[in-house]
This record gives C-alpha cells, structure tokens and sequence, in this order.
C-alpha cells in the first residue's frame, strides 16, 4: 500500500497548522531538493539586492572618488574600488538589477515564443512543422554566443538591443524541446475531443496544449536565467553589451580590471564571483525544479 | 735565459689573444649593429582600417598596416624627427620669394605594376589631396590653403606654387599621410584606393583578412638599392589591449607601435627581462570632444561652455595618467613647444581654471540660462578602442555628471564610429588630434570651418562639429602667413581663444604620452612624438 502512496503524501506531517498550497510546496521542495532550495536562496537575495540597491549599496554606482583609485578591499570600500575610485561592492549590488533585468526578459521572451512556435509547429505538424523545424535547425546549428553577437552587432550596444539579442538565439531551443513534449500531448484524448468541438485552433493551443507542456517550459525558462545572465555578461566583456558607465557584471570584468589584474586582483575576482554564484543559483534551481517536476523522476 | 725567452713568449701569446678577442669582440658589436636581412616583422595592430586611402583616413589603424607599400614626396628621417629629408623628390629648391617650391623626382621608381613612376603621379596625388574632386574626401586639406597650384613641367620636376609663402610647407608635404598614387588610375576612379593597394613603396601587398592580418612582402625593385632588409611584415589585428600584451609577451608580436600604458609596460618589463626594449617619448596626440553643432541644444554656445567647464583637466591629468596613456594639459599645440600657451595663460580659459568647483558652478549656471533641465540626457560617442578612449569616455561622463547631465554612452568599432562622425549623427563625439611633426599649421588646421549640412563643403574635411566661423579661418591663416614667430603665437592664442572659449566649438581633453615596449631583436626603428612616423619599415631589419 505505501508504494502506491504519492511521495507528496508521505511527507505531510500529521497535526501540522493549515498552509497555503504554495507554501506546503516551497516547504516541500526546500526539504526534499536542498541544493535547489539554496539556489533559490541565492536568487531570492540577489533580487532583494536588486530591489532595493538604493537602500542597502553604501555609494552609488556612479560615483568616482579618485583619492580612492584602485584601493584595497579595507572598512570603507568592503571589496575595493576600481581604476575611478568607484565602489566595486556598490557597483556589483547595482549590476544586480542589470543581471537580472536581463535575465528575466531575455528568459521569459526566449522561453514563451519558443514555447509557442513549438507548439504551433506540434500542433499543425505537416509541411508547417517541417518548415519550422527546418528553421529551428538553422539556428541550433550556430553556438548562442554566435547567434547573440550576430544580432547585437545590428541592432548595437545598450540593455533593450542586448535583451534581444540573447532572446533571439533561445527561442529555436526553447521551441525544440517543448515541441516534443507538444507531440505527445497532441494525441491526448482531449484535444482530440476539442478538435470534434469544433474548437479554433487558438484555443486548442493556448487553453488545451500550452498549459499542458508548463513543466517543461518552466524548466527552460529557469535554465536559461543563468545563461541569460552568463550572456550578457559575455556580451558586456567583449565590449557589446551595456556600455560604461551603467553598472554590470560583465562589463566590470573589462578595461581596468583587465589592465590591472596582477596589481588590482579584487576588481575581477569580485564581479566573476557575482557571475558565477548567480549562474550557480539558478542552474542549481532549475535543475531541481526539473527534477521535481519531472514524472518520471518524481516517483523515484 | 730559458726563462726571458718563455716570458717573451708568454707575453707575446697573450698580446696576440687579447689582439684576437678583440677583433672577435669588435666584429660582433659591429656585425650586431649592422643591419641584417631576413626575417617576417610582426606586429599588433589595434584597430582596423576604415578604407586604405591615407588621403581620405586619420587612423593609425591605416598607417601602420598600409604605409610599407607607399613612398611619399618627402619624409621626416627615421632617424630624426625635427629632420625633413627626400623620399620620392631627390633635391629641392624654394624660390626667394617662399612662394614657388620645386621638386626633382628620382628617377627610376617604379610602382608595384612595374610602370614608371613620373611627376604627373605626385601632381595627381596632391591634386587629390589639395583640390579633391566633389565626393572624394580629403582629411588633410585644409593644411594646404596656402598652395594656389600643383605642376608637372616634365616627368622629372614637380612645382608647388603658393599663394603666400608658409613656414610649414616641407613640413606639410612630410606628411606621412600623403601617399603616391598612381594618375593612370586616380585619373580613372578617384575612389579606387579606398579598397585597393598600389604603391612605390618598400613592400608589395600580399593579403588581407578582415579582422585577422594584413601581409607584405620585400619589394625586390624598390628604388633604395639595400633596403628594406625585411623579407615581410605582417600586422596582426588584435582589439584587445590584453591581447596585444600577451602577444608581446609570448613573443608571437614583436611591437605595437602605438602605446601601451605604463602598467602594461612593467608587466612586459618584469615578464621579459633583457628581451624586452622600452622607447619613450612625449606624444603629439591629445583626444578632443566635438559637441554636434547641427543638434540642439548643442547649437547654443553657452551649453557648449559648459561642457568644456564642467572638466578638472588638472585633477583628470593626476587621476587618468596612472591608469592610461593620457598625461599633460595643453591647449591646442603640443605642451611644452615653442608656440605652447603657458599655463598662467592657459589657466584663463573656460575648462582650465584651477577652482573646479567655480567653474562647475558656472556651467550649471550656463545651462539653466540656456533652458537645458537638469538631468538633461544624450548621448556620447566614443570609438572601441581601450586606450586612452574607453577611460576617457567613463571620466568625461562622470564630469558631466557632476553639472547635472546625464549622459549615455555608444562605443562603436573604427568603421562604424567615422560613419557616424561624418554623416553627422552624434550629439557629443570623442575625436582627436594627433601631428606628425610639431607645427602650428598641421595641429590647428583641423578646427577651421567643416562640412555642414546646408554647404557640405569645409575648408578642413577633418572638423566634425558641423559648424562655420570665418573668423577662426582667418585667423588659421594669418597665423600661417606671419613671419615673425611672436606675431604668430599672438595669432594662435587668438585662435585657441575662440575655438575653446568663446565660441566654444571643440574641446581638448589630455595630451598623451608614448611607450612602446617591444622585442629587443627589433632594430632600426626610433620612437618618436608621433605614432604615424618610421612606418615605412625599409629601416626596419631583426637582429635574430
């Protein structure tokens, strides 16, 4: 009998005070995925950081202090500061909020249209889905890196321009994946049944098929924060991302930092810290989050 | 007696081997200081080149890839940058009245073709330069509004006629700019060497490969018999200024001609050892911001005050100078030369006065009486090259800042940022300024009236700001015209006064400062104050 319990119910404890069904799940996962509870943590600081930099930075991420260039981490700067006597704790809880911002857009977009071209493209199938998968194929066929310096070298430099050019390159990936899970959800008896319906095509996908590949779109669109991030990052070191003087991680990886590495360690270890620990955070989550969500794995 | 005759023989045997390693000793310093043949030059170049015509380009990223192939009229010696000697012209004479210079062509040179070259190709060339055709862009010729004329008598005599006579004409025509085209072809397409290679010079083209390499080889009929002792040279190009370094470090460079920082310099220094040799050298290069005239609010002179009072050079000077290539305060010639405005002078200008807090005071003044709101906002262009431009940008932005502006920035690479800059579609840009010899002529023609939308035609090509003063022209030239060297520096103040004063058209930042590390076997090249001289490379020869 207890092999066919659910695990969720084995883990309930008897006489335990009434919790809202996400809470019983965020308890749940932290207890049982304890790695992608911390990663979570991490993502859930960093985005208080991001929130609310103003309060908690002690500078602002602008400002130069050239009695202060190239300092130490010491009491008044806890990490150093760079080349302009800028304050490289300031900056980096600053570079937060571009980490993020980024990450989140370019996740979200890149996640949710390639959620829905492969869909669409599952759904129609024939010639439609040959046609796309085609494309897709194209695109998967250039590394990321390639794909988002490509786009950025149109459409330039700066935050909105560097969004879409990480967008761009997720979208074939992401529509691959939720494509084959889309095929399978497309001979389900009850989208066959809308079809008899006669339902329109617009509300068979986004009421009938959509929700039913959410698993795997959440698990891209976690995945891909970290690579957003991690690309962004890239982008900004090479000098095509955000440009100076806007605070980011990646871009206070370059220029300076680069010049006096071997005199002025701390201005790169710190900013490649926050890009590692931030990449970290939301693969170690996302890869729990798959684990939880995923059936197969879930019974085991 | 056994003995006397030993010690004789002794002594004899030890004069003879001191004797022997001496000359052994000699011969090697000397076989070490004699030129060499052999061997492929590499070097790092940091940025690529716009288009190949040196006539129409103001970038290093030309010079150092593209002038092996070309010869000039005349040359700054390699070996003495205050030093003008012949190149293509064998003498010369200068008529009593300065206004008629005459030029003899060697005879003999031939292009790259194998056709001959003649004085109808150097007439062509500085027509091209001086009098460019309408759509052919001409970096450098507002430095020759003295010259009425450009003749060719016959196929070995060149003769400038001028409509005043200038102190800075043999200087002019040492440009290292003004390559030798061929007539035959400018005759043609004026536009053809824009994106094509044919030259006199000491090295033929070999390749080129956007965003790689450019090769030369040995010219084997290059008119000065011996020379180059090269076989080749091949320019790498690598943005990345740690790139560069490592590629000097790994010995896979063997120079960059331009600069690295002072940082850059100990890291080669501690790295290398005795295989690496250090030049220095003052540097006739400072980078300038040109405020968009065409734009508002830019078109108001007051807000273009402003801009320049909003900067600490004096503080900017202490603070850039150790972490870039950036070091003294000037105004618009060369600090510490003849015509150099002295700093009790230089002090009254707006931009260089001591107390940074009045002078910001007086911008935000400036501003608000222009109706410019605080937290005004747009944005400067700045080109993708590390140094000195990217910490310049971050310094000028935060200046700005403290006056209330909020200023963006947009970095783009060489070809994309000259675009920008000459269709005029910046609100602020960074630019620069850089002499190959210093001469009031060469370093203020830039800043005459330009190239604006409603008269496209400027008397300096090179002026971006899109704006027109007569008055500023007219003082380039009686600056240009007055003899007496008091009088000319009376004139020069004038003009520095009006450009980053009064009217407030373009400012100067910081003058730089060169160092060039480079592999100790590189030999037969000499630093000098600018990065556009010694790159034909003929003296150049590796010593392993």
């Amino acid at each position: 009998m207890a092999l066919n319990k659910p695990l969720d119910a084995v883990a309930e404890v008897p006489g335990e005070a009434y919790r809202p069904g996400w809470v019983r799940a965020v308890v749940r996962f932290s207890r049982r995925r304890r790695l992608g509870a911390a990663g979570a943590a991490i993502v859930v600081l960093m985005s208080l950081c991001a929130i609310s930099a103003p309060l908690i930075a002690p500078y602002g991420p602008l400002e130069t202090d050239f009695a202060a260039q190239l300092r130490r981490p010491n009491v008044d700067h806890w990490l150093g500061t760079d080349a302009f006597g800028r304050d490289l704790l300031s900056r980096l809880i600053y570079g937060s909020r571009t980490a993020l911002l980024v990450g989140f857009t370019s996740a979200f977009l890149g996640a949710t249209l390639g959620a829905l071209v492969g869909v669409a493209s599952a759904y129609f199938g024939g010639r439609i889905d040959l046609g796309i998968q085609r494309i897709v194929d194209i695109f998967l066929s250039f590394p990321i890196i390639i794909l988002a310096l490509a786009v950025v070298s149109i459409l330039g430099t700066g935050v909105f321009n560097v969004i879409m050019a990480i967008t761009v390159p997720m979208i074939p990936n992401s529509s691959r994946v939720v494509r084959s899970s889309a095929l399978a959800v497309r001979e389900m008896p009850y989208v066959d049944a809308a079809r008899a319906a006669g339902f329109g095509h617009r509300r068979i996908i986004f009421r009938h098929m959509l929700p039913n590949v959410m698993a795997p779109y959440l698990i891209m669109l976690t995945a891909y924060v970290g690579q957003a991030i991690l690309l962004e990052a890239s982008l900004s070191f090479l000098g095509l991302g955000v440009q100076e003087p806007t605070a980011a991680w990646g871009l206070m990886l370059r220029g300076a930092a680069v010049e006096f590495a071997e005199t002025a360690p701390w201005m790169a270890i710190f900013p490649g810290l926050a890009i590692s620990l931030g990449v970290f955070a939301f693969n170690l989550f996302g890869d729990s989050l798959r684990d939880a969500l995923d059936p197969k794995l879930r019974t085991l | 007696m056994a003995y006397r005759h030993a010690s004789r023989l002794i002594l004899i045997l030890c004069l003879g081997l001191s004797l022997a390693l001496g000359v052994t000793l000699t011969s090697a310093v000397m076989a070490q200081d004699k030129p060499r043949y052999g061997g492929e030059l590499v070097f790092a170049v940091p940025a690529e080149p716009p288009s190949f015509d040196g006539h129409r380009e103001n970038t290093f990223a030309v010079i150092h890839p593209i002038s092996p192939h070309y010869s000039l009229l005349l040359r700054v010696d390699p070996e003495d940058p205050n030093k003008i000697i012949g190149d293509l012209a064998e003498s010369w004479t200068v008529s009593k009245d300065g206004l008629t210079y005459t030029f003899k062509i060697r005879k003999g040179v031939k292009f790259h073709d194998g056709s001959l070259l003649t004085a109808k190709d150097i007439k062509a060339t500085y027509d091209k330069i001086i009098f460019p055709p309408a759509g052919v862009a001409s970096e450098r010729k507002g430095a020759y509004a003295a010259v009425e004329a450009v003749e060719a008598p016959d196929d070995q005599t060149v003769r400038f006629r001028l409509k005043w006579p200038s102190a800075a004409m043999l200087s002019n025509l040492a440009s290292p700019w003004n390559y030798i085209y061929k007539a035959e072809i400018l005759a043609k397409d004026p536009h053809w060497y824009e994106k094509n290679i044919m030259g006199t010079g000491p090295f033929t083209f070999v390749e080129y490969a956007r965003g790689s390499h450019w090769v030369g080889k040995k010219n084997p009929d290059y008119w000065d018999k011996g020379r180059p002792y090269l076989d080749g040279y091949r320019a790498l190009f690598i943005r990345d200024t740690g790139a560069r370094v490592n590629a000097v470090r790994g010995e896979r460079a063997f120079i960059e001609f331009r600069s690295f920082n002072p940082a850059r310099r100990d890291d080669l220094v501690k790295a290398l050892g005795p295989r690496i040799t250090v030049q220095e050298s003052a540097w006739d290069c400072a980078l300038w911001f040109t405020p968009n005239h065409e734009r508002k609010p830019f078109d108001d002179p007051r807000v273009r005050r402003a801009l320049t009072l909003a900067l600490d050079r004096w503080e900017g000077s202490k603070v850039l100078s150790k972490i870039t290539i950036v070091k003294e305060v000037g105004g618009v010639i060369v600090p510490g030369t003849p015509f150099a405005t002295p700093e009790a002078e230089l002090v009254k200008l707006a931009g260089y006065w001591k107390d940074p807090e009045a002078s910001r005071k007086e911008a935000r003044r400036l501003l608000r009486e222009a109706g410019v709101p605080d937290g005004f906002s747009f944005t400067f262009l700045n080109r993708a090259i590390p140094e000195p431009y990217e910490p310049l940008g971050i310094w000028l932005l935060d200046q700005w800042r403290k006056v209330g502006l909020n200023v963006t920035q947009k970095t783009l690479e060489t070809g994309p940022f000259y675009q920008d800059l000459r269709g005029g579609t910046f609100d602020v840009s960074i630019d620069f300024q850089c002499g190959f010899i210093v001469e009031p002529d060469l370093d203020i023609y830039k800043f005459q009236s330009g190239p604006t939308t409603a008269d496209p035609k400027g008397v300096s090509d090179a002026n971006y700001g899109r704006y027109k003063d007569p008055v500023l022209d007219e003082l380039y030239v009686k600056q240009s015209r007055a003899v007496d060297s008091e009088e000319r520096k009376k004139y020069i103040r004038q003009f520095e006064k009006r450009l980053l004063d009064e009217q407030a058209h373009q400012f100067i930042t910081l003058w730089w400062h060169r160092i060039i590390p480079h592999l100790s076997k590189v030999k037969g090249w000499k630093v000098t104050p600018s990065h556009y001289l010694n790159q034909q490379l003929d003296t150049v020869w590796l010593s392993e």
